[in-house]
């Protein structure tokens, strides 16, 4: 039965690879193409200019401070994001005060939570960046309405203070992304079996320690990927939209919300300098392949079978 | 195999290498092409179709039985408009296929289309999606419309549409020259805008010099209003009064020299006393709370509801807030108050100029039926439409007769008077869009107006931008005529 093996996988990858190849692959080839060359992105004639387009990126503090943020953006969301969604997935599931009957049980009203925590993953994320943004908006905005409420009278601008908001964009990431972790972790914390902790608890373990010594160990499988998928949001599509829609300018105030992503947009699209644009779409894959090695080689632990 | 080639198996021969090269030649070559075929297309073919009879009635030759493309950007002045000079179109050539569409997306519809060289007929290049003018010009992308203005206007055929048209149109249309590539559909007032109600409560009119205009702030300040507020998150509003302002302050000169990109021109004594007058406003306590997080939708929004006295802006800000705008609001619009009395130009000297920029395509199939639609579109009938539907007053210059205008378009039409020869067309926002929205517009005047940055440090930094612009070979540079 060895005879034909090879032809009969192959036959079964040449529909995927070809797909894999026409639609991933070869856009990437093709973006590293376009950052050599001087494309408007408006007009079918350019030429090839060479280096031309990264020496200019380089010498581009926009393009530093964007890197900047994008940086900051995808080693910070991953740690509140998943740390959060660590923390209340412990408790829906194993962190609530032991009952009869069974060895570990979530708070009480953790079926109603799970599924408060699943919404904000229900909502577009350009409805989430319309909604915050009323929200911040700092004369009638509801966080500001609150805090005069309760008696502060010097209210931040908040999205409009350069100290602020990059900040607060990061906040609005973290409020619609952590639902959906909680939800993985959930599942994932489901499938270890009770008789663990039956048996840490028996030993006279604290919560605490059972969260650092069972769960995290077991579930770190489910958090690697986790960090590594958080890290691309930040870096690509919802760290976009998110400052897109909501900072001010969008990117200011005076770049203090700028993001790879952003940059490269609005070289191609506002400014017509589609083979710049191309230039520091590298730079991001790079920066974010650079992040999933990262992870990977860091998170890299021997795995437990259970 | 040759034997002349490769004798006994001894490696490589001569003739084996060039055979090989050629064929890695013949896999290179046509990769090399598909690789830049895919995403920026191809050129595209250049089919125009035939032109019709030239005639009295049909003065640019159009094809009566040709299609017609046009699309329309869907925004603040919506598509009626644009609709209703189609259907004159559809009626003037009966057998004409006439698609229309409306798009908020211009750019995402049509760069491709751009790059694929089959472009629609006419579009309207308007909106946040606009495609950059200085790109399309630069690499010849458009028609030169000529000879839709040297034809004669539909309702006098004694005069040419470029007779009809309002100061400044067909110079803002032209980038490099003679040729004119954009004709601006909309005329747009650029000041101080107001309710006169509001002033009327204090007891106060327009200020004439920069002393009232604080005093009067001062005094709106004890009543709880705010004098002034803008949109901090689009800053580049702040220009539509600011530069009148430094125009009025220091002569045309100095904004011409901004536009061009010339050295020290932010330097100029006229921009510093500009800036600090609208420091002072900050400094004092004269700004709206708040206003460096708001939108152009918040801070109007606060400005139409009494808590601020004045805000920059142009003639739209009337049809895009007219769900919010009181009946009494008596909503006007000042030009740029006198600093003193060296000012080189008098009180009224104003911003006003061309919005809607329609552009033809050079590699439209029909230009002739896109340039026969303008000048539909620019007679009195269709002016009058546009104005009764957008509030807003057209590039034909006229066709207010007959038809009541509202508080705004009436204040409009008046300043404009009052201004007489003294309006100013500053050209950075369709220039160097990234220099004007991003760089002056959020990085310098947002901080400074936000109080975080100086008058003086400002000036330095918009200088340095500015020089970058002028220095960077990979933007297309633009000067005055």
């Amino acid at each position: 039965m060895q005879h034909g093996k090879y032809r009969f996988i192959i036959g079964f990858l040449v529909a995927p690879m070809t797909l894999y190849v026409v639609f991933v692959i070869w856009p990437f080839i093709q973006s590293i193409y376009y950052s050599f060359t001087d494309w408007t992105g408006l007009s079918p004639d350019f030429k090839m200019v060479g280096f031309d387009n990264y020496t200019k990126m380089l010498d581009d503090d926009i393009f530093w401070k964007s890197l900047q943020h994008s940086v900051l953006l995808a080693v910070l969301l991953p740690l509140v994001t998943l740390g959060l969604a660590l923390f209340f997935a412990f408790m829906l599931n194993v962190g609530g005060r032991r009952t009869k009957g069974a060895a570990v049980s979530g708070v009480r009203g953790s079926g109603f939570y799970k599924i408060a925590y699943f919404f904000p993953q229900v909502l577009s994320i350009a409805i989430v960046a319309i909604l915050f943004q009323f929200a911040f908006d700092p004369a009638q905005g509801m966080i500001n309405g609150t805090l005069k409420a309760v008696g502060f009278d010097d209210v931040p601008d908040w999205l409009g203070d350069p100290k602020l908001a990059l900040w607060v964009i990061m906040a609005v990431l973290v409020w619609c992304t952590t639902g959906f972790f909680v939800v993985l972790f959930s599942a994932g914390m489901a499938s270890i079996p009770k008789d663990f902790y039956e048996a840490a608890l028996l030993d006279g373990a604290s919560r605490i320690t059972t969260f650092f010594r069972i769960t995290l160990p077991l579930l770190w499988d489910t958090v690697q990927s986790g960090w590594v998928y958080m890290g691309i949001l930040a870096l690509g599509a919802e760290g976009f939209a998110i400052v897109h829609i909501m900072s001010v300018g969008p990117g200011g105030p005076d770049y203090s919300t700028t993001v790879l992503p952003l940059y490269v947009y609005q070289s191609a699209f506002r400014d017509g300098q589609a083979g710049y644009a191309t230039t520091i779409g590298v730079a991001l894959l790079i920066v974010t392949l650079a992040f999933a090695a990262i992870v990977m080689r860091v998170g890299r632990r021997e795995r437990l079978e259970f | 195999m040759g034997s002349t080639s490769a004798q006994n198996n001894e490696g490589l021969g001569r003739r084996d290498l060039i055979k090989r090269s050629a064929a890695l030649g013949l896999i290179a070559v046509p990769t090399m092409s598909f690789l830049s075929a895919c995403a920026s297309g191809d050129s595209g073919t250049d089919d125009k179709v035939e032109k019709g009879e030239k005639s009295e009635k049909n003065p640019l030759a159009v094809n009566g039985s040709a299609p017609l493309e046009i699309v329309i950007f869907d925004g603040g002045f919506g598509t009626k408009y644009a609709e209703d000079a189609r259907d004159v179109y559809k009626k003037t050539y009966p057998e004409a296929q006439v698609k229309f569409s409306a798009t908020q997306k211009i750019q995402s519809v049509l760069q491709p289309r751009f790059n694929g060289g089959t472009p629609p007929d006419l579009i309207d290049n308007s909106g946040a999606q606009q495609m950059d003018m200085g790109v399309l010009v630069g690499k010849k992308q458009l028609t030169d419309l000529t000879p839709l203005l040297d034809a004669p206007s539909i309702d006098d055929p004694a005069k040419t549409v470029r007779d009809t048209l309002r100061p400044g149109i067909v110079e803002m249309g032209q980038f490099d020259g003679d040729p004119v590539w954009i004709m601006y559909y909309a005329y747009t007032v650029y000041g101080v805008w107001y309710s006169q109600t509001a002033l009327d409560k204090l007891d106060a009119t327009y200020p004439e010099t920069w002393d009232e205009m604080l005093a009067l702030c001062a005094k709106a300040k004890k009543q709880g209003i705010a004098g002034w507020t803008y949109p901090g998150k689009h800053p580049y509003y702040i220009p539509f009064s600011l530069y009148p302002f430094i125009g009025k302050i220091g002569g045309v000169e100095v904004l011409n020299a901004i536009d061009n990109l010339e050295p020290k021109a932010w330097e100029h004594p006229a921009v510093k006393a500009a800036f600090e007058a609208y420091y002072e406003l900050f400094a004092k306590g004269y700004i709206l709370k708040g206003t460096p997080g708001l939108d152009h939708r918040g801070s109007q929004g606060a400005w139409a509801r009494g808590k601020a006295l004045f805000i920059p802006n142009g003639s739209w800000v009337e049809n895009e807030e007219a769900a919010i705008i009181p009946k009494d609001f008596k909503l006007s619009v000042g030009a740029p108050s006198s600093l003193d009395s060296s000012d080189k130009l008098p009180f009224g000297t104003i911003w006003a100029s061309g919005g809607e920029p329609f552009i033809v395509p050079a590699k439209a199939k029909n230009p002739a039926g896109g340039m026969e639609q303008l000048r539909i579109m620019l007679s009195e009938a269709s002016s009058k439409s546009f104005t009764s539907n957008t509030k807003s007053l057209s590039a034909f210059n006229g066709g207010t007769d007959g038809i009541t205008l509202s508080d705004g378009l009436q204040s409009g039409v008046a300043a404009l008077e009052k201004a007489g020869t003294n309006v100013v067309n500053p050209r950075l926002q369709d220039w160097y869009v990234k220099l004007q929205k991003e760089q002056i517009g959020v990085a310098a005047l947002g901080e400074m107006m936000a109080g975080r940055a100086t008058p003086a440090e400002t000036i330095k930094k918009i200088q340095a931008f500015a020089d970058a612009a002028a220095k960077d070979q990979s933007i297309k540079h633009f000067r005055h005529q």
